[in-house]
């Protein structure tokens, strides 16, 4: 018999349209779609392991190997860059990685930008980038609030319909990169389950292009 | 996981080194220290840039060696015909990529320098499967040619910002991405389908290479192709033709690297635990005649998976304070005889693991299990 894949998947609405993809690829486990506070589960006949797991920690679970695969969104494997293989672009969870002000800002050239951010990695690499001196500000959420309080110039932040920015008077000014759910793989489980997750991989672009 | 069958700690050390001396590799010493310099030159070709630095009582910046190629290229000498074969038990100081914090780790290596030809890559080839072997029954080799992928590169004309990029998603197998690269830079579509299809080329020879020999352009150099091919035939012919696979997400540096790389991974380990490839660039860049290649092993990805030690201690011995000590050390040694690794204690704490517990009162000794 085929050993166990582990699979991590991000709790929330993209973890379970996620293991809806992995359902039809073949791997099923009915006892995930039961209503309990559950971490693990999992289907021996099917060969499948799923751990719940907060979507920003996927990455890690991957990268050491707890799991042979994952569901991870880009903006995390930007800002980590975790050693992994990044298997397919699964098209959902669809959103921008943005840099956001306030209505009449301005950027003055002649002065540092203040930058308010969780993704600082992504931030630094992006005014390096276009060679802009910043001054980063780590923030771990209400990141709206910093321009508003004078705290910084301008944020980076994800945007999805741009619903908060605009109820906080912020506007999106630049778009840095397009952000999607992304199917990850361990680099060592990917030479020793190779079969298994060929399967996935083929299975889930097909329902990928039939839903198109 | 399948942690029992991997070979770890000081029993690894010794295979190895039997493993290389038995193809005449001798053994390479060197200092913990390097100038600093010495890296500064050749940043690129570290794992990490961070290096521990310190200032000599001369006023000299030193560094505590993040790698040990570069040292024994800087020490070796050239002559036509001649193959520097050296081998290497090192700890090296580089940042942990779990921890993000300086950690001092163990690597075994080897080294084939100066005249090398065909001969030399496979053997080295063949060292690097049999390391692997040593370590675990359930391991891969996983062997590309930069020959191949450069040329490949090469063919797109593009400048090297979006072949470097192109070369990432390669090492990430991130087909989707390297598309969408291909579209922005207006490659053509065939040449797109064959970087993309390069991605997914990854299983033994046997259906890698008639794959790789369809998406190869004719009008390309054949000859790193035929290296590749010739290599793999080669160590098919051996016992190590089960643990061999091509997979192209294998890249190192093009500035150092030039022919074969290879990374080898063995079950239970979430990392390669083996790394080289062949670096003549590196040789010319620091002013070497010929070539060299050469890899190495990570000690620190195997401890935490190697065999867990079931006991804290082989046999333990209680005696009171009314034991005279001459007759402690009787006993001692007459388990020992038996073969026992014997440790002598008036208690023993909580939870302690021992194979077997003695008691020695009045002379004598009665098993307590």
């Amino acid at each position: 018999m085929a050993e166990m894949l582990n699979v991590a998947l991000p709790k929330g609405r993209l973890g379970e349209k996620a293991y809806a993809l992995f359902e039809t690829a073949g791997f099923p486990c009915p006892s995930i779609k039961e209503n309990n506070r559950k971490l693990i589960f999992e289907n021996a006949e099917a060969g499948v392991r799923y751990f719940w797991v907060k979507p920003s920690d996927v990455a890690i679970y991957v990268e050491r190997g707890a799991a042979d695969i994952g569901i991870v969104g880009k903006d995390i494997l930007l800002e980590y860059t975790p050693d992994v293989y990044e298997l397919l672009d699964l098209r959902m969870g669809k959103c921008r990685m943005a840099v956001a002000a306030k209505k009449d800002f301005h950027d003055d050239l002649r002065r540092t930008l203040v930058v308010a951010t969780k993704f600082t990695n992504i931030a630094q690499t992006y005014y390096t980038s276009r060679g802009r001196d910043i001054d980063i500000i780590h923030l771990n959420g209400s990141i709206e609030l910093a321009p508003i309080l004078g705290l910084s110039d301008v944020i980076v932040d994800i945007v999805e319909t741009g619903t908060t920015l605009k109820e906080n008077d912020l506007l999106p000014v630049e778009t840095i990169v397009p952000i999607s759910a992304r199917l990850i793989a361990n680099k060592a489980a990917f030479r020793f389950k190779n079969a298994q997750m060929d399967a996935i991989v083929n299975s889930m672009a097909k329902q990928l292009e039939e839903n198109a | 996981m399948e942690r029992s069958q991997i070979s770890s700690g000081q029993h690894l050390l010794s295979v190895l080194r039997d493993l290389y001396e038995s193809y005449g590799y001798t053994r390479y010493k060197m200092s913990k220290f390097e100038e600093y310099d010495l890296y500064v030159r050749n940043k690129d070709f570290l794992v990490s840039d961070s290096v521990i630095t310190f200032t000599d009582t001369n006023g000299r910046l030193m560094a505590l060696k993040p790698d040990v190629t570069l040292s024994i290229i800087k020490n070796g000498s050239d002559l036509p015909g001649f193959v520097q074969k050296v081998y290497y038990n090192e700890n090296v100081y580089r940042i942990s990529k779990g921890t993000h914090s300086f950690k001092e780790i163990l690597q075994t290596g080897l080294e084939c320098m100066g005249d090398i030809d065909v001969y030399c890559i496979f053997e080295v080839l063949l060292l690097a499967c049999r390391s692997l072997k040593r370590i675990s029954d359930r391991c891969v080799l996983d062997l590309s040619h930069l020959g191949v992928v450069s040329a490949l590169l090469d063919d797109l004309s593009q400048p090297r910002e979006v072949t470097d990029a192109l070369l990432r998603c390669l090492g990430e197998k991130n087909g989707h991405e390297l598309q969408n690269i291909c579209c922005a830079a207006g490659v053509a579509a065939e040449k797109t389908a064959a970087l993309t299809a390069l991605i997914g080329l990854s299983g033994t020879p046997k259906t890698v290479l008639p794959q790789l020999e369809k998406l190869y352009p004719a009008t390309l150099d054949q000859t790193p192709l035929k290296e590749l091919k010739t290599l793999t035939a080669l160590l098919e012919s051996t016992d190590c033709a089960d643990l061999l696979r091509l997979d192209f997400s294998v890249v190192h540096t093009m500035k150092y690297y030039n022919g074969v790389v290879f990374k080898g991974f063995v079950q239970g380990v979430p990392d390669s635990i083996l790394s080289g490839g062949q670096y003549d660039h590196l040789m010319k860049k620091m002013h070497r005649v010929g070539g060299a290649i050469g890899f190495a092993v990570y000690h620190d990805a195997l401890e935490r998976f190697g065999k867990a030690e079931p006991y804290d201690a082989d046999t333990v011995l209680l005696y009171d304070e009314t034991t005279p000590p001459e007759t402690l050390l009787h006993a001692i040694e007459a388990l020992q005889k038996s073969g026992a690794q014997v440790s002598a204690q008036r208690s023993l704490p909580e939870k302690f693991r021992c194979r077997r517990c003695v008691r020695l009162k009045d002379g004598e000794v009665t098993d307590l299990g």
